[in-house]
């Protein structure tokens, strides 16, 4: 096999699996527009990089971190709904990437390649970025399972058993920024939360336990990374919406399949 | 006082710029039973909200016994459709649980057989079951339920409220309840609250009243259910604010007023 389709098999194969209970999360605890504003943003993550000649997928985790704390720090203070200022924030940080992008004329860059994805060119570094911040959420992911279903079920309940709610909340979208930080190269900006809801509204159907939602959605992902690179590499068609088309293919195909009692 | 569980001291409240709560003295000790009762907007839910320490009080103070364990059962309990959780599961989101424990603890309940069921497939009275269950799996010095009976029928209700007796006296635990019913409050009841923004008035309930409808509807039950008579010695205006009646009579219990000696009486409105 190809060298290059070898690094993005793997590299799609790590999301896919992190995705999973990542992405469970997301849909139980509707997050889903909260993970598109952290996505958009990443592409000023990416102009703040190059600006600073860091590494962009680290400017990336930087500034999608910093921007769940400042989120959540604005849901607190102001009486906006969350909603409005999700948007707000999503196309602003978009478009103030895009801005500060092309004050930068002398910097060559692929701007297809970081909205949509760049899947076949992930390089042995990007490779390393991928595994390990998957590797990190999974780890991480272990012990604040049953907290973050705790929360999820009811908040105030949690705080009363004595659970620091606040904590675990932040811990998770600190999780799913370091997520979109890391999936930014596969799929791209513009579809990094679908990878993530995707799979797991799937799985959602046929699941009778959290822990099988996750599993399955981790599976379906699995399964779309290399379906959508399969039609990639004998169609010619882009990588990262290829996946996501097979994904949303699998969307429909669990309606078929009879539900279990 | 030393012994009580919880205690509350001229606790305000205020949502903006609105009094919610005025100077409410309250204390739960072990083995107790105090239920609070009073009209939508009275402040149960705030009141409740602060002795479990999730609002910090405007004003007054809220002590709690070191390292005190409450069990808490909310008022409603909504989980995503999405989100595939039996009621062993949400169960065992309490720490070292397995499914014996939470069979015996739904057994307390009456609500072994729901065990394997979504949760969000139980009926109401089930789920308030399940709550109460969940709330005993921690081994509560004080248990607070937060209307406890809601969108349960009155005959169900009945049940629940001898239930929380007989936890009370297995468990020996301390009970804080809120009701949004003025009539129905358990016999079991050492203490009533009546709030209304600020302690109107607090006491034993008074024995089971005379009401035809009432007896016939529980029969041979109705001698653990009790009506709750007290008589209102002020008026209250639109805001919630007292009105006192120019020659007006203190109930048992009455904290407030020309000639009360109990502290707890409300303070002049500042606003």
């Amino acid at each position: 096999m190809a060298d290059f389709l070898f690094n993005a098999l793997l590299a799609g194969l790590a999301l896919a699996l992190v995705a999973g209970p990542l992405g469970s999360f997301v849909v139980w605890r509707r997050m889903a527009y909260f993970g598109d504003t952290l996505s958009h943003a990443a592409l000023l993550g990416v102009a703040l990089g190059l600006m600073l000649d860091v590494s962009p997928t680290l400017a990336v985790t930087v500034g999608c971190l910093l921007l769940a704390v400042l989120l959540v720090t604005l849901q607190q203070r102001q009486p906006l709904a969350s909603d409005t200022l999700l948007g707000i924030l999503a196309h602003s940080t978009l478009s103030l990437g895009l801005v500060a992008l092309s004050f930068m004329p002398d910097v060559r860059i692929d701007l297809m390649g970081y909205l949509f994805g760049d899947l076949l060119a992930v390089s042995r570094t990007d490779l390393a970025w991928i595994l390990g911040g998957s590797a990190l959420v999974l780890a991480l992911l272990v012990p604040l399972w049953r907290p973050l279903l705790a929360i999820t079920v009811h908040e105030e309940l949690a705080r009363v058993e004595g659970l620091p709610v606040a904590a675990i909340r932040l811990a998770l979208m600190m999780l799913v920024a370091v997520v979109i930080a890391v999936a930014m190269k596969i799929v791209g900006v513009l579809l990094i939360t679908s990878l993530l809801i995707i799979p797991a509204a799937a799985a959602q159907r046929h699941a009778r336990t959290p822990e099988q939602m996750a599993g399955g959605a981790s599976l379906l992902g699995l399964l779309a990374v290399c379906a959508g690179l399969a039609l990639s590499w004998y169609k010619d068609t882009p990588a990262g919406p290829s996946i996501v088309v097979a994904a949303a293919a699998l969307f429909l195909l669990s309606f078929a399949l009879p539900r279990r009692a | 006082m030393s012994d009580a569980l919880i205690r509350l001291d001229g606790v305000g409240v205020r949502f903006a710029g609105q009094d919610v709560l005025q100077d409410v003295r309250l204390a739960v000790k072990p083995g107790e039973i105090v239920t609070l009762i009073g009209p939508n907007g009275a402040g149960k839910t705030t009141l409740v909200r602060a002795v479990l320490g999730l609002l910090q009080p405007d004003s007054g103070s809220v002590w709690r016994k070191p390292r005190l364990r409450i069990g808490y059962m909310p008022q409603k309990l909504q989980v995503d459709p999405t989100l595939p959780l039996s009621v062993l599961r949400f169960l065992r989101l309490v720490p070292k649980v397995d499914r014996a424990r939470a069979l015996a603890a739904l057994g307390e309940v009456g609500a072994q057989a729901v065990i394997d069921s979504p949760l969000q497939r139980i009926s109401g009275g089930e789920l308030q079951r399940v709550l109460l269950a969940r709330a005993l799996l921690r081994a509560p010095e004080l248990l607070v339920l937060d209307e406890p009976v809601q969108g349960v029928d009155v005959a169900g209700q009945a049940e629940l409220y001898r239930l929380i007796g007989r936890l009370r006296e297995r468990h020996g635990c301390g009970v804080l309840m809120v009701s949004h019913d003025l009539h129905l409050v358990m016999s079991a009841t050492d203490q009533v609250v009546c709030l209304n923004r600020h302690v109107c008035c607090s006491g034993h309930p008074e024995q089971v009243s005379g009401d035809p409808a009432f007896l016939e509807l529980f029969g041979g039950d109705a001698r653990s259910l009790a009506v709750y008579h007290h008589h209102h010695d002020h008026a209250h205006d639109l805001h919630g604010g007292v009105v006192l009646r120019p020659a007006h009579v203190h109930g048992p219990g009455c904290t407030h007023g020309p000639g009360a000696l109990a502290p707890g009486a409300p303070r002049d409105r500042t606003d």
